[in-house]
């Protein structure tokens, strides 16, 4: 078993109006930034023991399908990578 | 006889509820989600789904109570026929879990809506709005920063087939606009049934309009009457 940090990125789908970020957009051209656009997204990081990356893969969908994202207005995506440990931590 | 009104960390439309429930002669308790449904009361006649702020919103509003163990009970009383109605947060939690389908989410304009508004009541043959007549324009308030409901072009097309409506926004006359539409609900929906007429899930809150010491309308008894 390894450890894999599963990274779940869960965003609007296109199509839908994210108020939130029209908001933020708004901020940011009144600090002067000129902005074309602007997206939001919420980002999980799940630290998974598992035999191997495609299994942590498995498993951080299941919890994108049923938790962390709504089928109905988002889309999400999964990266995993090996898990590097904290120096200090037992190997 | 009695329905009960799941109270979450964070609800506190629930003494409401059973205040407003009482008042028009229905026995009604709350019982802490974690007590679960089974074992809390003799004979259970119906379930509300309070309003407030389950678990902080975290994550979306409604989320983490949809995936609490009640729901499982919850799940299977409506499978049996119990009535079910989940009002504003209650309302979120019934889509997040399936209930009903469909999203509440951040409203259009950014903002916590918290007002009075009309409702027109699109089919009058469901338990929640037989004491109305088709088009009438009732008078309910909403409070909510959350309640823009979203739903796929599919899914909507068969709510509109299948008159899963109960209501939608509208203006004093009962003209559905955008105008009248206070957080960008898709078709202006603010109440739909799920898989059965039994269940309900509605952002207004009719408990706030059916004690008449407490504001302009009671104009939400008809749908708590759906307990009756």
């Amino acid at each position: 078993m390894r450890m894999y940090t599963a990274t779940v990125t869960v965003r609007l789908k296109s199509g839908v109006l994210d108020p939130e970020a029209e908001t933020t957009r708004r901020a940011l051209e009144r600090l002067g930034f000129e902005v074309e656009a602007l997206r939001s997204a919420d980002r999980f990081e799940v630290d998974i023991e598992a035999d191997s990356a495609e299994k942590a893969a498995t498993r951080a969908d299941e919890m994108a399908e049923r938790l962390l994202a709504n089928p109905t207005i988002h889309d999400y995506e999964v990266t995993v990578e090996q898990h590097t440990v904290p120096s200090g931590s037992q190997q | 006889m009695t329905v009960v009104v799941v109270q979450f960390g964070g609800s506190n439309c629930d003494r409401d509820a059973v205040r407003a429930l009482q008042h028009i002669g229905i026995d009604a308790t709350r019982v802490w989600h974690e007590d679960g449904l089974n074992d809390s009361v003799e004979n259970l006649d119906g379930i509300i789904l309070p309003g407030g702020f389950s678990y902080g919103d975290y994550l979306r509003a409604g989320a983490m109570a949809a995936h609490s163990p009640i729901v499982n009970d919850i799940q299977a009383a409506a499978e049996r026929g119990i009535p079910v109605l989940g009002v504003c947060n209650g309302a979120q939690v019934g889509c997040e879990s399936g209930l009903t389908p469909g999203a509440f989410t951040t409203n259009d304009r950014a903002r916590f809506q918290c007002e009075t508004v009309h409702l027109r009541v699109e089919n009058a043959t469901t338990p929640w709005t037989e004491a109305y007549e088709a088009g009438t324009v009732i008078e309910i308030p909403i409070a909510h920063g959350e309640g823009r409901f979203e739903i796929t072009e599919n899914e909507y097309e068969m709510l509109k087939n299948d008159n899963q409506i109960l209501f939608r926004y509208c203006d004093a006359s009962g003209n559905i606009t955008d105008d009248a539409n206070p957080n960008g609900s898709r078709g202006n929906v603010a109440g739909i049934t799920g898989n059965y007429d039994t269940v309900a899930v509605l952002m207004p809150h009719p408990e706030r309009a059916t004690l008449p010491e407490l504001g302009r309308s009671t104009d939400g008894k008809g749908i708590l009457q759906a307990f009756g």
